[in-house]
């Protein structure tokens, strides 16, 4: 049962990201040009709820998804099964939520 | 070699794979950047400076690459999984790869 919704939270989080990736795809691409600077990055998402709200549910799907994503990888290609396996996956979900959190917070200053 | 690693659609498997471990393992690099923004604009700004090399613009072509690929190529499960098509597979995978070839050029020409 937990795998079949370990599978449906995979899927669920794929489908909120691909939609955010496509828009990161075209930001990226825009942004790029003439160069990256702070300043320019931040005009751009200081103070902006929607850059904010974007990012922070960006952020929160992706510590779900790559968190899975590991986590097969660790069970079907490294063989680690029960506590390590839990112990691995729940580490580095906290992990990248925290710091994908306060990159959000630190980009938008809140 | 196992008869389902010669199928294409294994390299497809494998490349989403792939993409999926080296963007987990880049991630946390990236937050640490993005949250240098904390310590002041100074410290981003020199962070976006070390990486404004060609070297790093070829890097983040990769990137850009593998997010690209992960992207379509999940798009591409995603609709396999869920809508009724059939038998189109390495169709979308191609499409994935090329599609991703496509916008991570267009990052890597708009990055020099």
């Amino acid at each position: 049962m937990i795998e079949f919704r370990l599978y449906i939270a995979q899927r669920l989080s794929a489908a909120i990201l691909a939609p955010l990736v496509l828009l990161h795809l075209g930001v990226m691409i825009y942004a790029i040009q003439g160069g990256l600077s702070a300043e320019e990055i931040l005009a751009r998402t200081r103070g902006s709820l929607l850059w904010g709200g974007i990012y922070g549910l960006f952020a929160i799907a992706v510590a779900v998804h790559a968190a899975l994503g590991l986590r097969n990888i660790l069970r079907e290609w490294a063989r680690l099964r029960g506590s390590w396996l839990a112990l691995a996956s729940w580490a580095f979900f906290g992990g990248l939520l925290f710091a994908g959190l306060r990159a959000v917070a630190a980009v938008v200053g809140w | 070699m196992k008869a389902h690693r010669r199928q294409p659609l294994y390299l497809a498997f494998l490349l989403h794979r792939l993409s999926g471990l080296g963007l987990a393992l880049f991630l946390p690099l990236h937050f640490y950047v993005l949250g240098l923004a904390l310590g002041g604009d100074a410290a981003f700004d020199r962070a976006l400076h070390w990486t404004s090399g060609p070297l790093f613009k070829f890097a983040e072509f990769g990137l850009v690459f593998l997010l690209a690929v992960h992207c379509f190529g999940g798009l591409r499960l995603l609709a396999l999984e869920n809508l009724p098509w059939s038998n189109r597979q390495k169709n979308y995978a191609a499409i994935a790869v090329a599609a991703s070839v496509f916008v991570a050029c267009g990052f890597l020409l708009r990055a020099f």
